[in-house]
């Protein structure tokens, strides 16, 4: 298997805040990759990190087998990485058909516009955006704006896909359509990296999991190893809820 | 949206534009032809400030800098290096652009309310350059000798010219903010616009899209700087760098609606159509400019998408219309 993404010893900090140490992990080509971890452990910064938001401090991301630690978001963007927020961020005055075109045309298969509308239509179908594709984006509701989000990371045909807690806030009927919608985008040979607090989800989807915890990794594996590795459920302590589900999931 | 489809939006302003043109000649008064070429420069200037205010979001607050040293530049080389018009106007568009291109690299990367601030004062700067700079003849300024007229068969078939072109960069600002508008470059500037660190996650290389918007809606001011200065005969610094100008475009943009095509170019009519009546008037006379401060604070209250865009929010049909 080829590795698509690599890793190797991201450090970042904030000032005098150590948000990851030394993170070191390999992702292979089509694969699920699942990152937990407690609230603030640094799974966004992490992803930051890795898209270009952030340099790291110390340590190198390979993508596609370059360097693309300095890289900016949108040369990785280019290269063939696509990402959804935690906080959705529809460009709201534009419709929704704009704002998937718009990740049609700026990815790196660099569609032009009529061909980015064909691939909008395609993909707004695939998320049930359709009916609403000529509203504007900001008159979404929440379910729908993280819908949006992903269909914007899909219209870009990327290798990798990174999913910023695409099931907070969706009711368990919509969590169950969209992990069906995530199988079927890995099934089509994009690799994702995910970040889910819902513990069966990620369960049940991920071929392998990282936990993070301060800013470490402190546990990598097959799920159910992760799951019953005492330090992961440690670290889930400060979170009875969690640990609950962890051991449920 | 594919085909001609694409370009009904650009049907009004062009008819908005034709008859601009046509209502002089067809009145035959030079006096309206005076107003014509106020109104198309207000057009010209208006749209191209759309071009980087309504797409990209980036409030150019001294946007005049790029009409004044356009006529700077066009006025040295028509007057002290004795260039024919058209060399001379294209050269101070280029020079616009290129000065927008410099700043655009220094600037750009400030956002909001700083790089409005920046753009205040690069007009200044400029200003108190040009100021002390003799071989643009320093406070004092240029004036261009009569023979340059002679050229063109005298000083009234040079007026006659200076109209005709007026209008021609006026048509092109308007075509040029409409390909803008619905190109792929535009898509890019409009999710800047909408979400700057968004877009560039999508992969929108924003520097560089950000970089062009500038140089585009520089270029035609530029150009019309030359242009007026050439029709006007004299060029100084305080004519060529008026901070309050570039308000009063901010005023025509937003009134219209920023974003769009035919809202700058309403907006730009409405303004001098409001100026012109004030400024005539015993009461508003002295002060006409505080009625546009006043102006502006209650489009950006009430109506922050101006005219057009308050329209096709309310009426969907016009939305295919009204671009």
């Amino acid at each position: 298997m080829t590795t698509l993404l690599s890793v190797q010893g991201v450090t970042k900090r904030f000032g005098g805040l150590q948000a990851l140490t030394q993170v070191t992990f390999d992702l292979p080509e089509h694969q699920i990759l699942g990152l937990i971890g407690p609230n603030g452990a640094g799974k966004t910064t992490l992803f930051n990190t890795i898209n270009g938001v952030y340099a790291p401090d110390e340590g190198r991301v390979l993508f596609r087998g370059r360097d693309v630690t300095a890289a900016k978001p949108y040369h990785l963007a280019r290269l063939g990485m696509a990402r959804t927020h935690q906080i959705v961020q529809p460009l709201n005055e534009l419709t929704v058909r704009e704002n998937v075109m718009a990740g049609a045309c700026f990815g790196h298969k660099r569609h032009g516009l009529a061909q980015a509308a064909r691939v909008a239509d395609e993909v707004m179908a695939r998320v049930g955006l359709a009916p609403r594709a000529d509203l504007p984006a900001g008159s979404l509701n929440v379910a729908q704006k993280k819908r949006l989000e992903l269909a914007r990371a899909l219209a870009a045909e990327p290798h990798l896909l990174l999913l910023d807690e695409v099931l907070a806030g969706l009711n368990p009927t919509e969590i169950a359509e969209m992990v069906q919608t995530v199988r079927k985008i890995r099934d089509q040979g994009i690799t994702i990296l995910m970040i889910e607090h819902v513990m069966h989800a990620v369960m049940a989807l991920s071929d392998h999991v990282l936990v993070l915890d301060f800013g470490q990794l402190i546990a990598s594996g097959p799920p159910q190893a992760v799951a019953a590795d005492p330090r992961v459920v440690e670290a889930y302590f400060g979170d009875p809820k969690l640990a609950q589900q962890l051991q449920g999931g | 949206m594919s085909g001609w489809r694409r370009h009904t939006g650009l049907l009004v302003p062009l008819v908005v534009v034709a008859a601009l043109v046509l209502w002089p000649i067809v009145t035959g008064k030079a006096a309206d032809r005076e107003s014509a070429f106020t109104l198309l420069k207000a057009v010209a200037l208006a749209s191209s400030l759309n071009i980087l205010l309504g797409y990209s979001g980036y409030v150019s607050f001294g946007h005049i800098v790029f009409y004044g040293f356009g006529g700077y530049v066009g006025f040295y080389l028509l007057s002290a290096q004795g260039w024919p018009l058209w060399p001379a106007l294209l050269a101070a568009g280029l020079a616009a652009g290129l000065l927008a291109f410099l700043l655009g690299a220094a600037i750009l990367r400030l956002r909001g309310a700083y790089f409005a601030l920046a753009t205040i004062g690069v007009n200044e700067a400029l200003k108190a350059f040009i100021n002390n700079f003799e071989p643009f003849g320093g406070p004092i300024g240029m004036t261009l000798n009569f023979r340059v007229y002679q050229a063109y068969g005298g000083a009234a078939q040079a007026l006659a010219l200076a109209f005709y072109l007026a209008a021609a960069l006026a048509l092109a600002a308007v075509v040029v903010s409409h390909f803008v508008r619905v190109s792929r470059f535009g898509l890019g500037l409009q999710a800047i616009r909408e979400n700057e660190d968004a877009a560039e996650i999508m992969g929108v290389v924003a520097p560089r899209a950000k970089t062009w918007a500038y140089v585009l809606s520089a270029v035609i001011p530029g150009a019309v700087g030359a242009l007026f200065f050439f029709k006007n005969g004299n060029i100084e610094p305080h004519d060529a760098f008026p901070l309050h100008a570039s308000i009063e475009l901010l005023v025509m943009v937003m009134l219209g609606g920023q974003g769009t095509v035919l809202g700058p170019l309403l907006g730009a009519l409405a303004y001098q159509g409001m100026r012109g009546y004030l400024v005539t008037s015993d009461f508003f006379g002295d002060i006409q400019l505080s009625v546009s401060g006043v102006l502006l604070l209650l489009i950006v209250l009430f109506i922050p998408t101006g005219a057009v865009g308050w329209l096709r929010r309310r009426v969907a049909p016009l939305r295919r219309v009204l671009a």
